[in-house]
C-alpha cells in the first residue's frame, strides 16, 4: 500500500514538474516575462522551491541567480510550502485605524503562528495585506477569495472553525 | 455580446453608427437600475442582491420595461451593496435579497420610493432618498469617474454609447499629434499619481524625443494603503484607460503600450483583460486603427507585491522582468526607459481624464479647479468617517467640505483629530487645516500632499505617534534596499518610533528622529525614500505634545499604544457575571461565578472587548 502511494506521489510530482517545464518553455525568448512565468509556475506548483527555480532558469535561459533574485524580491512569491487556505489580514491605513491590529493579535493566538507562517496542520498561511481595497468595510480580512467585513475579535475563532467545517464536509480533511 | 465580435469598427462612421444603435436600443425603458459591482460591494455580497433583483424582475414580467446595468463602484462603499434607480435618481443602500424584492414591488411596480431603504442621515435623523439632495453625490464633479457607476463595465457598446472612442476618432482623423498635445497642455491636467507633473508637457517630451521604438505605460500599481481610486476606474471603466493609452501612444509615436497592474487587484486584471480583448476584437486595438494607418497594441503586466514598483523606474525594471529596484535619474524615462527606449508613464486617473479633455475641450476642463491645479481629483475616503468610499471633487474645495458634507462627518459622533492625505508619502493635517483648499499647492504648503488620493480621517481615539510608526513600518517593509538612507535610515527611524510607543524612549529621541528624517529625505535615491519621512515630520510638527507625552510621561493620551496601557478589573464594581470572560478572545480573564474576576496581563491582547461588554463599568483602562 505504502509503495503504491509513493508511486502516485512521484507521478503527480513528475506531472507538475513537466507542466512547469512546458509553461516556462512556452515563454522562452519573450522579453521580460520572468515575473509572469513565475506567477504561472507558482500557480501550478503552489510555491517556488529551489528545484522549481532551477527548471525555470534552464528553460528560459536566465541565470539561476537572477531567477532567485526576482523570486525573493517580490512578496507574492513564496519559497516555502503554503497552507491550504491563505488568511490575509488587511493592515491598510483604514483597517489599521479601525483596529486591524487587535484582529492580528487574536489571529496569532488562535492560529498559534505568527505573520508569514503556516499553521502546523497545513490549514492556513497567515499573511498581512497592505490594502485589499475594502477600506469602507474596515477592519477587513480575507480567507482565499472571501472577504470578511467589519471583523471583531470575538468573531475570529468562529470564522476559522467554519473553514475547518467546510473542509471536513468537502472531505479535504 | 457575441454580436459585437463579428462587428468591426473600421472607420469613424462605424463608431457613430454603433453609438446610435446602442442609444436607440437603450431608450424607452421605464426604469434603469445601476447596481454596484465594485470590489467593496462584492465583498458585501452584492452578487446575491443582483441575482435576487434579476429573478424578481423576471418573475414580475418587467424585463422589457426595466434595464439593469451592472456597474463599477457607485462610490458610497459604506452603504454597500447599493444601487441607483433612474430616472428618479433614488439611492438604495445596504441591500439584501429581501430588500430588493420589496423595492421591485413597491417602487418599480407601485411607483412609491421605499424611503426606509434609502440613505439615512444620522445627523439630521432623516432619510434622504434622492441623489440630488445627498451631499455625498451633489458636491461631486465626475470627470475621471464619469462612467464609473453609470455604464456596464463589461460592455464596449455601453462605453461607445457614452462617447467612448470618440476622442480617439477625433484625434486620429482631425486633430493630429500637435493639436492633441497642445490641448492636453492647455487643459492644465497634471499627473494624478502623486507628482503632479503636467501631462501635456510629458507627452510633448515623449513626442520630441528621437527614436524608432517608443513605449507608453499605464502605472496601475496603486500601492498606497487606503487608496483604491485607480482600482475603481479599472474595474468600472477600463475602456477609458485603454482609449487614452492609444491616444497617448499615437501622440508620442509609440506602437506598443503596457498596463502594469498590481497582483492584489485580480478583479481589475480580469476586467481589463476582457476589455482589451473586446477592443482588439472590434479592431480598436491592432493594425490600422479606424482606418488611420496607425497601429497600436497593449499588454497587461502583473506585479508581484512590491510597493516600490509604483516608482516609475522601478516599474520599468519590473516590466523587464527584473527586481523592482529604482534606477538613477537622469536619464529620465522619456529619454531612456523601457529597454532603453523613450517611455512615457501615466497614472490610471490621469489617463481617465484624457478623453474628457479631448471631447469637451481644454477650456471646459480648466474651468474646474483653482490656480495651477485644474480639473478634479478622485479621493478614496476612509477611516473613522461615516461615508467611506470613492469621491471626485473639483480642486479647491475645502477639506471641511470633504470630511463633513461629502463624508458625513466622523463615525459615532466622535471628535475629528486628523486627516492623513497622500499615504506613506503624505502628511497628517489637523483641525486647523480643515479650511485649507484641497489643491496641489495648498496641501503641499500645509505639509501634506494630494498624493495619489488616499484620505484617511482619524478620530480622537487615534495615537499620532503610533500612526507615524505604522507608516514607517510600512516603508521599512517595502524599502527595496537599494540605497543606504532608505534601507538603514528608515530602519533606525522605525526603531526610534517603536521605542516611543513602547515607553522606552528619551526626550532627545524626538530631535534625533527629526534629524534623521531630514537626512533620509535629502539623500534617498527615489521618491519612496525621499518622501518616507513626511508622516513623521508632519506628526512631530502638529502633534508634538503627543510625542512628549510618550517620551517624558510614558503615556499614550489616546490609549492606543499597547505597552502603555493596561486593562484591569475594579473588584469593587465587578459582580462576577462572567460576560467579559466569555467574550475574551484569548481567555485572559478568570474568576469564580459571582466573585470579582481578574485579567492576566501576560495573556491579554488589549483588544478592549471586556470593557465594551461590561455592564457595571468595572473594566478600567489605565
Amino acid at each position: 500500500m505504502g509503495e503504491v502511494n509513493q508511486t502516485a506521489v512521484t507521478s503527480t510530482e513528475d506531472i507538475l514538474l513537466q507542466r512547469i517545464r512546458q509553461v516556462a518553455a512556452m515563454n522562452k525568448g519573450k522579453e521580460g516575462n520572468l515575473i509572469q512565468v513565475l506567477h504561472m509556475v507558482q500557480g501550478v506548483y503552489g510555491y517556488l522551491p529551489l528545484e522549481v527555480q532551477e527548471i525555470v532558469s534552464i528553460e528560459l535561459g536566465i541565470p539561476l541567480a537572477e531567477v532567485s533574485g526576482v523570486a525573493s524580491f517580490y512578496s507574492f512569491f513564496s519559497t516555502q510550502p503554503r497552507g491550504r487556505h491563505t488568511i490575509r489580514i488587511c493592515l491598510g491605513t483604514a483597517c489599521y485605524v479601525r483596529g486591524g491590529v487587535t484582529i492580528v493579535d487574536t489571529l496569532e493566538k488562535n492560529l498559534g503562528v505568527g505573520i508569514g507562517q503556516t499553521t502546523k496542520d497545513g490549514m492556513f498561511s497567515f499573511e498581512v495585506a497592505r490594502c485589499i481595497g475594502s477600506c469602507g468595510l474596515a477592519p477587513a480580512m480575507s480567507i482565499d477569495a472571501v472577504v470578511y467585513p467589519h471583523v471583531k475579535p470575538d468573531e475570529v475563532s468562529g470564522i476559522l472553525q467554519s473553514w475547518y467545517k467546510k473542509d471536513e464536509e468537502e472531505g479535504v480533511i | 455580446m457575441s454580436a459585437i465580435y463579428s462587428l468591426k469598427i473600421k472607420s469613424p462612421a462605424d463608431l457613430v453608427e454603433l453609438r446610435d444603435n446602442f442609444l436607440k436600443r437603450t431608450t424607452g425603458f421605464r426604469h434603469t437600475i445601476y447596481i454596484c459591482g465594485g470590489a467593496g460591494c462584492i465583498s458585501s455580497h452584492s452578487e446575491d442582491v443582483v441575482q435576487a433583483l434579476k429573478k424578481a424582475i423576471a418573475l414580475r414580467g418587467l424585463a422589457q420595461e426595466i434595464r439593469m446595468v451592472s456597474t463599477g463602484c457607485i462610490g458610497l462603499c459604506a452603504e454597500g451593496p447599493c444601487m441607483i434607480v433612474d430616472p428618479d435618481g433614488v439611492f438604495y443602500g445596504q441591500l439584501t435579497p429581501e430588500k430588493v424584492r420589496m423595492i421591485v414591488d413597491r417602487h418599480l411596480i407601485g411607483g412609491r420610493v421605499v424611503t426606509e431603504y434609502t440613505y439615512f442621515d444620522r445627523q439630521k435623523q432623516e432619510y434622504i432618498p434622492y441623489t440630488k439632495d445627498l451631499p455625498f453625490f451633489n458636491k461631486q464633479v465626475k470627470i475621471a469617474l464619469r462612467n464609473v457607476g453609470r455604464i456596464d463595465y463589461s460592455s464596449i457598446e455601453d462605453y461607445i454609447g457614452h462617447d467612448g472612442y470618440a476622442a480617439l476618432s477625433k484625434v486620429l482623423t482631425d486633430w493630429g499629434r500637435d493639436k492633441t498635445i497642445q490641448e492636453v497642455t492647455d487643459s492644465g491636467l497634471r499627473g494624478r499619481g502623486g507628482a503632479g507633473f503636467p501631462t501635456g508637457v510629458k507627452w510633448k517630451s515623449g513626442h520630441d524625443q528621437p527614436g524608432d521604438q517608443k513605449y507608453i505605460i499605464c502605472n496601475a500599481d496603486e500601492g498606497d494603503p487606503g487608496a483604491f481610486m485607480d482600482r475603481s476606474i479599472l474595474e468600472g471603466d477600463p475602456h477609458s484607460v485603454i482609449e487614452a493609452l492609444i491616444i497617448g501612444g499615437y501622440c508620442i509615436g509609440a506602437n506598443k503600450g503596457y498596463i502594469y497592474v498590481r497582483a492584489e487587484y485580480p478583479l481589475a486584471i480580469e476586467r481589463l483583460q476582457e476589455a482589451l480583448e473586446q477592443a482588439r476584437g472590434v479592431g480598436l486595438l491592432g493594425e490600422n486603427i479606424l482606418g488611420s494607418g496607425f497601429d497600436f497594441d497593449l499588454e497587461i503586466r502583473i506585479g508581484a507585491g512590491a510597493f516600490v514598483c509604483g516608482e516609475e523606474t522601478a516599474l520599468i525594471n519590473s516590466i523587464e522582468g527584473k527586481r523592482g529596484e529604482p534606477r538613477q535619474k537622469p536619464p529620465f524615462p522619456f529619454q531612456s526607459g523601457l529597454w532603453g527606449c523613450p517611455t512615457i508613464i501615466n497614472n490610471v486617473e490621469t489617463l481617465a481624464n484624457i478623453c474628457a479633455v479631448i471631447n469637451r475641450g481644454a477650456e471646459w476642463f480648466s474651468s474646474y479647479g483653482v490656480g495651477r491645479s485644474k480639473g478634479t481629483k478622485v479621493f478614496a475616503l476612509a477611516g473613522d468617517i461615516v461615508n467611506s468610499g470613492i469621491i471626485e471633487i473639483p480642486m479647491g474645495i475645502s477639506m471641511r467640505e470633504i470630511i463633513y458634507d461629502i463624508g458625513g462627518g466622523m463615525k459615532d459622533n466622535k471628535k475629528f483629530k486628523s486627516v492623513q492625505s497622500g499615504g506613506p508619502s503624505g502628511g497628517c493635517l489637523t483641525e486647523d487645516h480643515l479650511d485649507v483648499s484641497v489643491d496641489y499647492e495648498s496641501l503641499a504648503a500645509a505639509g501634506a500632499i494630494i498624493g495619489s488620493g488616499g484620505l484617511i480621517a482619524m478620530d480622537e481615539n487615534t495615537c499620532m505617534v503610533d500612526t507615524a510608526r505604522y507608516f514607517m513600518e510600512f516603508i521599512q517593509d517595502e524599502s527595496c534596499g537599494h540605497c543606504v538612507p532608505c534601507r538603514i535610515g528608515t530602519k533606525r527611524m522605525l526603531e526610534l518610533l517603536q521605542r516611543m510607543t513602547n515607553g522606552e524612549a528619551e526626550e532627545e529621541d524626538i530631535e534625533n528622529l527629526e534629524t534623521l528624517a531630514k537626512t533620509v529625505s535629502e539623500t534617498a535615491m527615489c521618491a519612496l525614500g525621499q518622501t518616507a519621512p513626511n508622516p513623521v515630520l508632519t506628526t512631530i510638527k502638529y502633534f508634538r505634545d503627543e510625542y512628549i507625552a510618550h517620551v517624558r510621561d510614558k503615556k499614550c493620551p489616546a490609549h492606543i499604544c499597547a505597552a502603555l496601557k493596561e486593562y484591569t478589573i475594579d473588584p469593587e464594581k465587578c459582580k462576577g457575571c462572567g460576560m467579559c470572560a466569555r467574550g475574551c478572545p484569548v481567555n485572559a480573564i478568570s474568576g469564580e461565578k459571582a466573585q470579582p474576576h481578574a485579567i492576566d496581563p501576560a495573556v491579554c491582547v488589549k483588544c478592549g472587548s471586556c470593557k465594551a461588554v461590561c455592564r457595571f463599568d468595572a473594566v478600567v483602562l489605565s
